[in-house]
């Protein structure tokens, strides 16, 4: 790992440490409001944990992992010292400072307003200063990411970039350009208000700002689990990448398709008119796409690797992929998980259909699948697969490898799949305390308490995951092979010009974003009647 | 695949062949996905609240359709009836609605502090309620009885006591109870 190989562990470390306490956090949350607990004595400390939660799980733990595995693939794809390193751990130290000064906030009841703000409620200015510098301390990443790919053209003038490389610097410059919609919110409209400057707000505006970061945030969760599926899962199961091409055009797609789409969580909202909703509806409808073919390369990719393993007919190939390799076996899970999560998410983005599931427990499950199902497992795969590499020790325990992420897999489903049932029932979210005895409210019951299981067998594996990476630094040393990459099928030495930079849809991601926010955003800052005063949250301001 | 197979420019355009119309799948999917969507708005006209109203959150309780004394169920000179309700920590006013039943309602709510939202349990009946604006839709509902209708957006550490009901008369109830009163709830 050149020389950021001490960089690269503390991102990982870091970012394993939020993720552990946002995963007790979470199951705590689970308990309390469930049947098996009395209702919890102060419901701040409810919402306490559950902005704990998500700040943690939604924006300091995925954002360490992009940094840390974007740094890897950096440098092993282009086989050069990260240019910049000094900065990268400034970066770093940002992130860090801003997850503690959040988390010390939010640890004292002072910014109990859930990760997502919900404004005009606001907390003390500490909390959203330290999301700033996460946010921050990220985008040096960007501009580090860049530079480093930069540099690498001009020693290779003509060269094609590296398909593992494409998809980092693709998911670095979709990450830039999500995250200006909740910096706007923060910086024009949130702060100002938290440090009493101003005391009203406006709460449409802040939501319609707030939709442009919410949506594509997830592409950027997503990024880091898409990387793995292209180009480490096909070489770690001994096969190829169907298609280079394939993957550029998919992480293109992601870039331009992804930011203007946010409306769609906003289709019970009063500021927006139709005809945006009905906009946002269709391109949310054409991100499915580079999904939807990388289901497709992936699969193709596999089935592959069991061929090429004497894999026969049309299913029984299935038998011959290695079962027992972690990254197999955790790329299925994650497909399922995807397949499903992905299915709902259709039903989410259809206009009419969303109005049925729209802030229920549905929207709970649908999210969770998709992200701690789907994506975080391969975060799972990610460690594994680099630990080695940072360690320069081989982690030995396969068998507790496949249990982990076996526990995963079965307590995500049993996590998720009652809370999208009883979203169907009309469960809604974000409620500390239940009364299970009402005649509209007992059938959740049960759902619950099975949730807790899933959440249970969640947390075990959280734990058994860093056990097995903490084993693996006292492993013995072994000689590590230099990092490789999927190779693909039919490997080219050059790829069409439009899929070996980014001009053409970084203008175009700009662009859309533009035409489908340009409207709402202008006509709601152009109206001062509907700014209303700020509500103080955790006592005084 | 052998190397050799997998050299072959042959293998590579069946390799393409198969990508395409994969890609043309896709594409068939996604258009008939929006096509139903498309063709449900407009021929059932069945979408998300359309306008963007605006109301002056500071002065609702003393001027305009949200005070007091006009929050409820009413039924207009033309016969149209409209449920009036304002949303606030961590209560609905009124906390129980009466509406007939089968008979199509409009329904106007507002914040006067922070965002709010509600569904009616067992409907699609589901919107937000964000201060400074007006959410406005109409809605049908059937089987007589009382729905719960909880907040469904997070407004503060109350959030979660914040329960309403509708109750769901028959016709004939309804009009003899709404030609008592010019508004009407269940409270």
């Amino acid at each position: 790992m050149f020389n950021a190989r001490r960089l690269i562990l503390a991102h990982f470390w870091i970012a394993i440490a939020a993720f552990l306490g946002a995963l007790i956090l979470g199951e705590w949350q689970m308990i309390v409001r469930s049947p098996l607990h009395a209702w919890v004595d102060n419901p701040e400390h409810y919402y306490r944990s559950l902005t704990a939660h998500g700040s943690a799980m939604g924006y300091v733990f995925p954002t360490l992992i992009a940094m840390g595995f974007g740094y890897a693939i950096s440098v092993s794809a282009l086989k050069r010292n990260l240019l910049g390193l000094r900065w990268a751990w400034v970066a770093l130290a940002l992130v860090v400072v801003g997850a503690l000064a959040a988390m010390i906030t939010v640890g004292l009841g002072r910014a109990s307003v859930l990760y997502t703000f919900y404004p005009p409620l606001v907390g003390h200015a500490f909390y959203y200063l330290g999301i700033v510098l996460v946010v921050v301390g990220s985008w040096v990443w960007v501009v580090l990411l860049s530079l480093n790919l930069r540099a690498w053209r001009k020693e290779h003038p003509g060269v094609k970039v590296p398909l593992a490389m494409f998809a980092n610097v693709a998911g670095a410059y979709l990450w830039a350009w999500t995250a200006v919609g909740a910096a706007l919110e923060i910086l024009l409209q949130i702060l100002p208000v938290a440090f009493g400057w101003k005391t009203t707000i406006d709460a449409g505006l802040a939501r319609v700002l707030f939709s442009w970061t919410l949506h594509a945030i997830v592409y950027f969760w997503l990024m880091p689990a898409y990387i793995a599926y292209y180009t480490i899962v096909p070489r770690a199961i001994g096969g190829r990448l169907y298609s280079d091409t394939m993957a550029r055009f998919s992480f293109a797609l992601f870039l331009v398709f992804a930011m203007p789409i946010g409306v769609h969580h906003l289709f019970a909202d009063p500021m927006v008119g139709s005809g945006i909703k009905v906009m946002h509806t269709i391109f949310t409808g054409m991100v499915a796409v580079p999904t939807f073919l990388t289901v497709f390369t992936i699969c193709a990719s596999v089935e592959l690797a069991a061929r090429m393993r004497g894999g026969r007919g049309i299913i029984g190939w299935l038998g011959a992929l290695p079962w027992k390799n972690p990254a197999m076996l955790a790329v299925a899970f994650s497909f399922v998980m995807l397949g499903l999560g992905g299915a709902g998410g259709l039903i989410n983005m259809s206009y009419q259909l969303d109005s049925t599931v729209h802030n229920t427990q549905w929207i709970t499950g649908h999210f969770h699948l998709i992200f701690a199902g789907a994506i975080v497992i391969m975060y799972f795969v990610i460690a594994y697969d680099l630990w080695p590499q940072l360690t320069g020790r081989a982690l030995q325990s396969l068998s507790l490898m496949r249990l982990q992420l076996w526990l995963w897999f079965l307590g995500m489903m049993i996590l998720t799949l009652p809370w999208h049932l009883s979203g169907l029932l009309g469960m809604p979210r974000r409620m500390a305390y239940f009364d299970y005895t009402h005649v509209a409210t007992s059938p959740y019951a049960w759902t619950v308490i099975v949730s807790v299981l899933g959440g249970a067998m969640v947390l075990i594996s959280g734990v058994l995951f860093v056990a097995i990476l903490a084993k693996g630094h006292r492993t013995e040393r072994v000689g590590v092979e230099p990092y490789r990459f999927s190779v693909a099928l039919h490997e080219h030495a050059t790829a069409p010009r439009a899929l070996n930079g980014f001009a053409v849809w970084i203008a175009l991601m700009v662009a859309l974003t533009l035409v489908n926010y340009g409207f709402p955003i202008w006509q709601l800052s152009r109206i001062e009647s509907t700014s209303v005063p700020a509500i103080y949250v955790g006592g005084d301001q | 695949m052998t190397d050799h197979a997998s050299r072959s420019p042959d293998a590579e355009a069946i390799a393409s062949q198969f990508e395409l119309g994969w890609g043309v799948l896709v594409g068939v999917i996604i258009a008939l996905l929006l096509g139903m969507i498309v063709f449900t708005a407009v021929h059932w006209s069945s979408m998300p609240p359309s306008r963007v109203e605006v109301v002056e959150a500071s002065t609702l309780h003393r001027t305009g359709e949200f005070v007091q004394d006009n929050l409820g169920t009413a039924v207009d000179a033309t016969g149209r009836i409209v449920v009036r309700m304002l949303a606030a920590q961590y209560a609905f006013r009124p906390s129980c609605v009466v509406v007939p039943e089968g008979v199509p309602v409009t329904f106007r709510a507002t914040s006067s502090d922070v965002v709010h939202g509600f569904q009616i349990l067992g409907t699609n009946v589901n919107s937000m309620v964000v201060p400074g604006y007006v959410s406005t839709f109409e809605m049908t509902l059937h089987g007589v009885g009382e729905r719960a209708m909880p907040c469904h957006e997070f407004c503060g550490v109350g959030h979660a006591s914040m329960w309403a009901r509708v109750r769901v008369l028959p016709w004939s109830k309804f009009q003899a109870l709404s030609r008592a009163k010019r508004r009407t709830s269940c409270v």
